[in-house]
């Protein structure tokens, strides 16, 4: 039996322990907002926050976590009004969303890393997200939003 | 109660639909209205009456204007709003409400949208799907604010004993203003559902200086929060108790199926329930499913790791030889003798003959994976003779009779439910995998959820064509362009519905073949064949892309070639503002529209350039190593220029600073979402211009991921994209925004190049080009 620790909740799990993280988020526990792009961490749809870090749970299997804090779109923030989430509103970001669960985990997890960063750290650290619909100028801005009110 | 319409209309098999008890549970069951302004009325399709006509009424199932079926009012005053086209991005969900909002005064914070199931007999055309959207329901959804606004204030007139003159709707209201009394909607809902629809002729629409809503641009998406909190609800995210979760192992050759295969390794996956071979149909079949091996198990994660260690022998069929780089120099020696002539003014062979300078281009565009980021998905619950289905659909009512047919039942016993789409591009109007999960839930007795992996999405799709169009232009001493052949090859969509299909249609010709809209004396286009050897489908702006990628680089040439300034060049041959005559082409397809309504209208697309060309700064001086290009295309309807500015540095790294684009797109609905969609654009023209490339080896796709298909990620995308939008004049028809900003954008780029390293690209993508 897995013990694991999602969004301060326990969950558990006795099936197979390489499970990709991913999977075992949306279907063996609903948490849907975590979305399947690639499989091979290419696309960031995926991206969950493990302890500090941005993470790909398509490529990160449940035993890989135990023992350790994940947090999802759905617990990034318990009324949806992370700073990243709010400027996200704000300018409007979205075209289809898809993609924008893991944007957002990303730029979340930017910003515990580096609070202020400037336009090419951003553009660095969200260069493993892809947004098919072409967001990017407004993702770009609504990080910088983010991180600094302006 | 048993509804006629226009049987030339009906795409499907049945042309009488019961739709009583349908429409009623639909709304209901949402929202749990009581008492309100829903009724389960006779829906008969009306046409709409505006001031200019569209083509919406020749789609499959025309346009209902009723504001019965697309309106309930609750007794809270909440307003309900059906969307019966599919949200794929372009913020449609959003923007065909808020028409009808605008026209009945509703207050945008009572008003609620409800997503319409598959049924196009209630609803009319849901199709969603060449820009057609805001084009042909602008007006019905006025109309159907109107008569709703209407029929609430011959309410509220019965209820106060006053001529409806006297009373007016004002933001959720109806007043009566010389008594000062006033009545909610919520108040006036179930009087209001009793009062009779007004005829469409004598509706009485807003003055567009009363908008609150329309063409404003304020109102954001209404699940723009849903998606920044991870609630919003695609395909992929429908959950129902007792579902099963399969992937299938596909033919990896169009046209191929299972040899043998064995599962027992898959079996002995933790998680896998089932391992069974799923029925495919023969090539070319429309959307019908491919076929293969099914993998069934508890999760999605099981599943693809059964299918890993599935054995399977494929027997690869006619298409296992299929070759790209083969390919392409069938295309090109195709493009090298004469074609079917599609569109002929005056001697285009004896002009080449006597012109001073003949310019001539080969274009080459390989095929382009869709790669929306949801790859297709879709849960089916097959029990009985019934069947639903939950899928990110761009044709709801399609998807209801290819499943239907396909099970062989009545279309009144599918329901289909349309989620938000994770992105569409036209690969989501062809519903293969809803087909799929339908025969896969009827199979196993249970709720299935099919899940294409990236890989299945890049390599048994519908892929975008693969083409080589050549262009002859013949100058004068002048530096005039007297003669324009154009040749166009490339395997047709029309390949995915008939076997043997050569020739381009109708509607792939008119995507910036037949219409080129230069002002030439002696102009030729022809279409010589192409066999296909692989599913064709539609993708975001289709045929034009590898034509204006043409006829645009080829402006560069000639402008090049006669020292000229490049956008100088294009105005020129834009020629004189005039409506353009095509006499000379047979069937020509204007993008469904009536050609009065929407003629081709070169003011419009010199109007673009010179836009852009002002608003872009055309001619600024540039860092060295820097270009600009520029690029005006119509599509859909629309008239689209564009200028990039490149940089390309000595290594041949190639960046984009600027892009800036002019839209003429008729009257709009909200200037935010185009605003959106052209910087979308951009993002996909240069995706497509720079990586975008699929090719075949012995009949199989050679890519499968974002590694080896690359699409533009935040650090290769344009610093800045601007957008300026044509304001509309008085009752010009609305048109395309989806589509049409991609096309431009590869010439435009293609032609900054140039101007930046004098290096000519004439086959995309771009790749390493630079680099040599």
């Amino acid at each position: 039996m897995i013990k694991l620790k999602i969004n301060g909740q326990e969950r558990n799990w006795d099936g197979d322990p390489d499970l990709p993280l991913l999977w075992f988020l949306r279907d063996e526990t609903g948490l849907t907002g975590t979305k399947y792009g690639c499989g091979q961490a290419l696309c960031g749809a995926c991206t969950v926050i493990v302890d500090k870090q941005a993470t790909r749970a398509c490529i990160t299997s449940v035993s890989d976590v135990v023992g350790r804090e994940v947090t999802t779109i759905e617990g990034l923030h318990p009324t949806g009004d992370h700073a990243v989430q709010k400027a996200w509103r704000q300018l409007n970001v979205p075209q289809c969303g898809f993609c924008q669960a893991g944007q957002i985990m990303q730029a979340a997890a930017l910003l515990i890393e580096n609070p202020k960063p400037n336009h090419d750290q951003i553009r660095e650290a969200m260069a493993g997200n892809i947004c098919r619909c072409g967001c990017y100028q407004r993702i770009e801005n609504a990080v910088h939003l983010a991180s600094t009110g302006v | 109660m048993n509804i006629s319409t226009n049987p030339k209309k009906l795409r499907g098999f049945e042309r009488y639909v019961k739709v009583d008890n349908v429409s009623r549970r639909s709304i209901l069951k949402g929202l749990g209205l009581a008492g309100g302004f829903v009724l389960a009325a006779p829906v008969m399709s009306r046409p709409a009456f505006a001031a200019y006509k569209t083509g919406a009424g020749e789609m499959p199932h025309g346009t209902v204007v009723d504001p019965r079926v697309f309106v309930s009012i609750a007794p809270d005053g909440i307003v309900t709003i059906i969307a019966h086209r599919a949200e794929m991005g372009t913020g449609v969900r959003t923007s065909l409400p808020m028409i009808v909002a605008e026209e009945m005064d509703a207050d945008w914070s009572r008003v609620r949208v409800q997503q319409a199931h598959g049924d196009e007999v209630k609803f009319g055309n849901q199709d969603t799907d060449g820009s057609r959207s805001t084009r042909h329901y602008l007006m019905p959804m006025r109309q159907i604010g109107a008569s709703a606004r209407s029929m609430l204030e011959a309410a509220a007139a019965k209820r106060w004993g006053v001529p409806a003159t006297e009373v007016k709707a004002v933001n959720h209201e109806v007043v009566h203003s010389a008594t000062s009394r006033r009545l909610g909607y919520g108040e006036l809902a179930a009087d209001a559902a009793k009062e009779s629809v007004p005829s469409i002729e004598g509706l009485k629409l807003k003055d567009p200086k009363d908008f609150r809503y329309l063409g404003k641009g304020q109102i954001s998406m209404v699940d723009l929060r849903d998606i920044t909190v991870g609630t919003a609800r695609y395909g992929a995210d429908v959950r129902l108790p007792g579902m099963k979760y399969a992937v299938i192992a596909r033919p990896p050759v169009t046209g191929g199926k299972v040899s043998s295969f064995d599962g027992a390794e898959a079996m002995k996956v933790s998680g896998v329930e089932k391992v069974m071979e799923v029925k495919g149909w023969p090539w070319p079949s429309k959307f019908q499913p491919l076929g293969g091996v099914a993998v069934i198990a508890r999760n999605t994660g099981a599943a693809i790791k059964g299918r890993d260690a599935l054995k399977i022998v494929w027997d690869d069929g006619p298409n296992g030889k299929y070759d790209s780089v083969a390919y392409r120099t069938e295309l090109e020696e195709a493009a090298r003798k004469p074609g079917l002539v599609v569109r002929k003014e005056g001697d285009v062979e004896a002009a080449l003959k006597g012109a001073d300078k003949v310019i001539i281009g080969e274009y080459y565009l390989p095929h382009l994976a869709h790669v929306a980021m949801e790859p297709p998905v879709a849960v089916a619950d097959v029990k009985g003779d019934k069947a639903e289905i939950w899928a990110p659909v761009q044709s709801a009512g399609g998807t209801r009779e290819d499943v239907a047919k396909t099970l062989g039942i009545p279309e009144a016993n599918v329901t289909v439910n349309v989620t938000l789409l994770g992105g569409g591009f036209g690969r989501k109007s062809k519903c293969d995998y809803a087909i799929e999960a339908a025969l896969l839930s009827k199979e196993l007795g249970a709720p299935v959820k099919v899940q294409w992996t990236r890989e299945d999405d890049v390599r048994n799709g519908f892929l975008h064509t693969v083409s080589v169009e050549r262009i002859e232009a013949g100058l004068d001493k002048s530096g005039k362009v007297t003669a324009w052949r154009h040749r166009s090859v490339a395997p047709s969509i029309a390949s995915t519905f008939a076997a043997g299909a050569k020739n381009q249609a109708p509607f792939e010709l008119g995507m910036g073949l037949v219409d080129m809209p230069f002002e030439i004396a002696n102009v030729q286009c022809e279409n010589p064949e192409a066999a296909a050897h692989t599913r064709i489908g539609w993708f975001r702006s289709v045929s034009n892309i590898p034509r204006a990628f043409a006829v645009q680089s080829m402006v560069g040439e000639i402008a090049h070639a006669t020292g000229r300034d490049q956008k100088t060049t294009l105005l020129e041959l834009i020629g004189t503002p005039r409506i353009v005559k095509l006499d000379s082409v047979k069937d020509l397809w204007n993008y469904g529209e009536p050609y009065d309504s929407y003629p081709i209208d070169t003011a419009r697309l010199r109007k673009v350039v010179e836009l852009v060309a002002e608003k872009g700064g055309w001619g600024r001086s540039v860092p060295k190593g820097h270009g600009l290009g520029i690029a005006a295309h119509r599509s859909f309807v629309s008239y689209i220029a564009t200028i990039v500015e490149v940089a390309v540095d000595d290594k041949g790294k190639l960046t984009v600073p600027r892009v800036d684009t002019a839209i003429d797109c008729g009257t709009y609905v909200n200037p935010e979402r185009i605003q959106s969609q052209i910087e979308g654009t951009a993002i996909m023209g240069l995706s497509l211009a720079k990586h975008g490339e699929i090719t075949f080896k012995d009949g199989k796709v050679q890519q499968g991921n974002y590694d080896d298909f690359p699409v533009i990620r935040i650090d290769e995308a344009p610093a800045v994209t601007n957008v300026y939008i044509v304001p509309a004049a008085a009752d010009t028809p609305p048109s395309g925004v989806g589509e049409p900003g991609v096309p431009p954008f590869a010439p435009a780029l293609i032609n900054a190049i140039f101007a930046a390293t004098g290096k000519r690209i004439r086959a995309l993508p771009i790749g390493k080009q630079l680099e040599a």
